[in-house]
C-alpha cells in the first residue's frame, strides 16, 4: 500500500473534520475520495502529506510516517494539486515553475528548463509561461498548478478537485492524463464531488460523510453488494408482449412500463435465451441493453444505507442488507 | 529543536523561498513605489528643503534661535557638534540628531511591512497550500522568509543614509567644516546596532504573521513592535541612553545575541498547519 491511513481523527476547535477515518490505496492505483463538500477530502489529503497532523490514528505513506523528518521524504515523493490552484499571481507561470522545481530538488540548469517545457507542454500552457499568472483564465492556473504537480515526477499524485473552473474540454485532457499517470506506475488519490468525472477512472473509491469513510472498495465489487444479480433493459414495439418473461427460468424480477421492461436475472447468459424465446414467439424487440451500474447508481445507493444507518442507529452494513431485503 | 534538525536545513531552499518573495515584491509596485515615496521624503526631500533652508537664510533671528534652543540637548551631544556660526552649528545639529533618527522609521516601516504580511499573506492568497505540501521545512520556509524581509530594511538602510550622508554633507559641510556624517554615533548606529534591532522586530513581527488572521491585523500589531526602535535611535544618536563610550558597542553585541536568540525561537511559530487556509485552532 503506498496510503494507509488508519483510525485517524482530526478536529478543529469544536468542529470534528475527521472522525477516525481508514483509507488504503495501492500502489498504482487511481482512488477517487467521494463525498459532498464539508465530508474531509481535502483535510484526509492534508494529512497525506503531513501538511496536517492528525489529532489521533496513524499515517503510513510509502511505509514512512509524514508527521516525523520522515515528512520531507514523503512530500519530495508527491504532486498536489490544491482544490484553489495556490499560484503566485505576480510571478509568470514560468517562474511559478521554476519555484517549484527549486523546492522540489530538480537540478539547475538545463535538467530544470527541459522539465519546465516539458511539463508545460503536457497541459498546453507553453506559450503563457512568460505572462503573469495574474492575466490567467482559471483553465490556465488550473493547468499550471497541474504542471507544477507533475514537474518532479512524483510517485503519488494528490489532486483536489481537478477539473474545477475547467472547460469540458480542458477536464476531459486533465482526466485523460490522470489515466495515463497510473499506467506509468503512478499513483493518483483524487478528491472530487462530481461522480461522472470519477467513472471509468476511479479503481476504488472511497465515499466520505461528516468525516468518515463510509465505503473504501472497488466499484464493481461494491455493485455486487448493492446489485447482486445482473439486470437488463428490453424494449419492444409492443410493451405487453414483453409480459411473457415473468415465466421465463432464472428472471427474478420484472417491471415494465410502456413498452420498456427492466428484469433482473440470476446469472448474465440468461439474457440470450431470453432473447431467443422471445424472438421465437415472433416477439419484435427493439433493443436488449445488459444494466451497468452508474458510479452515481453505486454512491447515491451508499449514501442511502448510510443515512438509513444513522436514522436506525444500525451499522452500515446492517443498513446495506436491510435495503437489500426491501428490494 | 534538536541540533540534529538544524543541521538538515537546507540553505538552498531557505534561499530559493527569499529569491522568490524578494522577487514577488520587485513585481509589486503597489509597495514599493509608496515606500520609495517615504524613503525620499524622510531621506531627501524633508533634509534637502529644511537644511538647504537653514544654509541659505544666513545669520537671521530664526537660526540663532533654533541654535539657542539646541542648548536644551544633553552635554553629551552638544560637546559634538561642529561650525563656528549658528547657521552651521544648527544645520549639524538637525542632520545628526533630528532627521537622521528620524529616518530609521523607513527602514523599519519597509522590513515591517513586508515581515507582517510574509505568512498571514500566504494563507490570505491560498499559496501557504503550496508550501506547506512542499519538501520545504518550516524553519526553511520561516528562514527564507525571515530574509525576505531584512534585505528590503537593510537596503533601505545602505542606500537610504548613503543619500542622506552626500545630502547633509554637501549642503551643511561647507559651514560645519567640512564632512561629518555619519558621525562615528552614527556609524555604530547604521552598522552595529540597528540591523540586529530590526532582526528583534521582525522576529516578533513574523511571530505575529504566523498568528493573526488577516494582513492588516499583522500590519497594525507590527506598528507597536517598531516603536520602541526609533526611541533608541533618538537616544543613541544624542547619547542620552548609551553614551557616546563602549557602552553602545556592549548595547549592539547584546542585541545581536537576543537578535540570533529571538529568531532562533521564532522559528517555532511557524507550522505547515498556519500556512493552510483552515478554520481556526489549527
Amino acid at each position: 500500500m503506498v496510503v494507509q491511513i488508519q483510525n485517524v481523527s482530526r478536529s478543529f476547535n469544536a468542529v470534528e473534520a475527521l472522525r477516525g477515518i481508514n483509507i488504503s490505496v495501492p500502489k498504482g492505483s487511481i482512488t477517487v475520495l467521494l463525498g459532498p463538500n464539508g465530508a474531509g477530502k481535502t483535510t484526509a489529503i492534508r494529512m497525506i502529506t503531513g501538511a496536517l497532523n492528525p489529532d489521533r490514528g496513524t499515517v503510513r505513506v510509502f511505509g514512512l510516517d509524514p508527521t516525523t523528518t520522515d515528512g520531507e521524504l514523503i512530500r519530495s515523493k508527491c504532486g498536489v494539486v490544491s482544490a484553489k490552484p495556490s499560484l503566485y499571481d505576480r510571478l509568470s507561470g514560468k517562474d511559478n515553475l521554476l519555484y517549484a522545481a527549486e523546492l522540489y530538488g530538480i537540478k539547475s540548469g538545463e535538467t530544470t528548463t527541459h522539465r519546465i517545457k516539458e511539463a508545460a507542454a503536457q497541459f498546453s500552457i507553453q506559450d503563457s509561461l512568460n505572462l503573469q499568472v495574474g492575466g490567467y483564465s482559471t483553465g490556465m492556473k488550473t493547468r499550471l498548478a497541474l504542471a507544477r504537480a507533475v514537474l518532479h515526477k512524483p510517485e503519488l499524485l494528490l489532486l483536489d478537485e481537478p477539473t474545477s473552473g475547467l472547460d469540458p474540454e480542458s477536464a476531459a485532457s486533465v482526466l485523460e492524463m490522470v489515466g495515463e499517470m497510473t499506467s506509468q506506475g503512478q499513483t493518483v488519490i483524487m478528491c472530487t464531488h462530481l461522480l461522472l468525472e470519477a467513472e471509468g477512472l476511479a479503481d476504488r473509491i472511497v465515499v466520505m460523510e461528516q468525516g468518515e469513510t463510509i465505503v473504501d472498495g472497488v466499484p464493481d465489487e461494491l455493485s455486487k453488494v448493492f446489485w447482486p444479480n445482473p439486470t437488463a433493459e428490453i424494449v419492444a414495439q409492443n410493451g405487453e408482449d414483453l409480459d411473457a418473461i415473468t415465466n421465463f427460468h432464472g428472471v427474478i424480477s420484472y417491471n415494465r412500463e410502456g413498452n420498456i421492461a427492466q428484469v433482473e436475472l440470476e446469472n448474465e447468459i440468461l439474457l440470450s435465451d431470453i432473447i431467443l424465446e422471445l424472438s421465437r414467439h415472433n416477439i419484435r424487440l427493439i433493443s436488449v441493453k445488459p444494466n451497468k451500474v452508474s458510479l452515481e447508481d453505486l454512491y447515491f445507493r451508499i449514501r442511502k444505507s448510510s443515512d438509513l444507518a444513522n436514522s436506525i442507529a444500525c451499522s452500515y452494513e446492517e443498513a446495506t442488507e436491510l435495503i437489500g431485503a426491501r428490494q | 529543536m534538536t541540533k540534529d534538525a538544524i543541521s538538515k536545513i537546507q540553505w538552498a531552499r531557505v534561499m530559493t523561498v527569499a529569491r522568490t518573495d524578494l522577487k514577488q515584491l520587485a513585481q509589486a509596485k503597489d509597495f514599493w513605489l509608496p515606500m520609495t515615496i517615504l524613503g525620499s521624503l524622510f531621506f531627501i526631500v524633508v533634509p534637502g528643503i529644511l537644511l538647504f533652508t537653514i544654509v541659505s537664510i544666513g545669520d537671521v533671528d530664526v537660526v540663532a534661535k533654533i541654535s539657542e534652543t539646541l542648548e536644551v540637548l544633553p552635554e553629551s551631544a552638544r560637546s559634538q557638534f561642529k561650525g563656528d556660526s549658528p547657521k552651521g552649528r544648527t544645520g549639524y545639529a538637525l542632520s545628526v540628531f533630528l532627521l537622521a533618527p528620524v529616518a530609521v522609521i523607513v527602514p523599519l516601516t519597509i522590513s515591517t511591512a513586508v515581515g507582517a504580511a510574509t505568512i498571514v499573506g500566504e494563507r490570505e492568497k491560498g499559496t501557504g497550500e503550496f508550501l506547506a505540501h512542499s519538501p520545504a521545512s518550516a524553519r526553511e520556509i520561516y528562514l527564507g522568509k525571515l530574509i525576505a524581509s531584512l534585505v528590503p530594511g537593510y537596503i533601505t538602510v545602505l542606500v537610504g543614509f548613503g543619500a542622506y550622508s552626500l545630502l547633509v554633507n554637501l549642503i551643511v559641510g561647507p559651514s560645519a567644516g567640512g564632512w561629518f556624517f555619519p558621525t562615528a554615533q552614527w556609524w555604530l548606529m547604521i552598522l552595529w546596532v540597528l540591523p540586529p534591532f530590526l532582526a528583534i522586530c521582525l522576529s516578533i513581527v513574523l511571530r505575529l504573521s504566523a498568528r493573526v488572521s488577516s494582513t492588516a491585523a499583522a500590519q497594525q500589531a507590527s506598528g507597536l513592535v517598531s516603536l520602541p526602535l526609533i526611541g533608541i535611535a533618538y537616544s543613541q544618536s544624542t547619547g542620552v541612553l548609551f553614551g557616546a563610550g563602549y557602552l553602545p558597542i556592549v548595547v549592539g553585541a547584546l542585541a545581536w545575541i537576543i537578535g540570533f536568540f529571538s529568531l532562533y525561537t521564532g522559528m517555532r511559530s511557524v507550522s505547515r498547519s498556519r500556512l493552510l487556509t483552515v478554520a481556526s485552532g489549527v
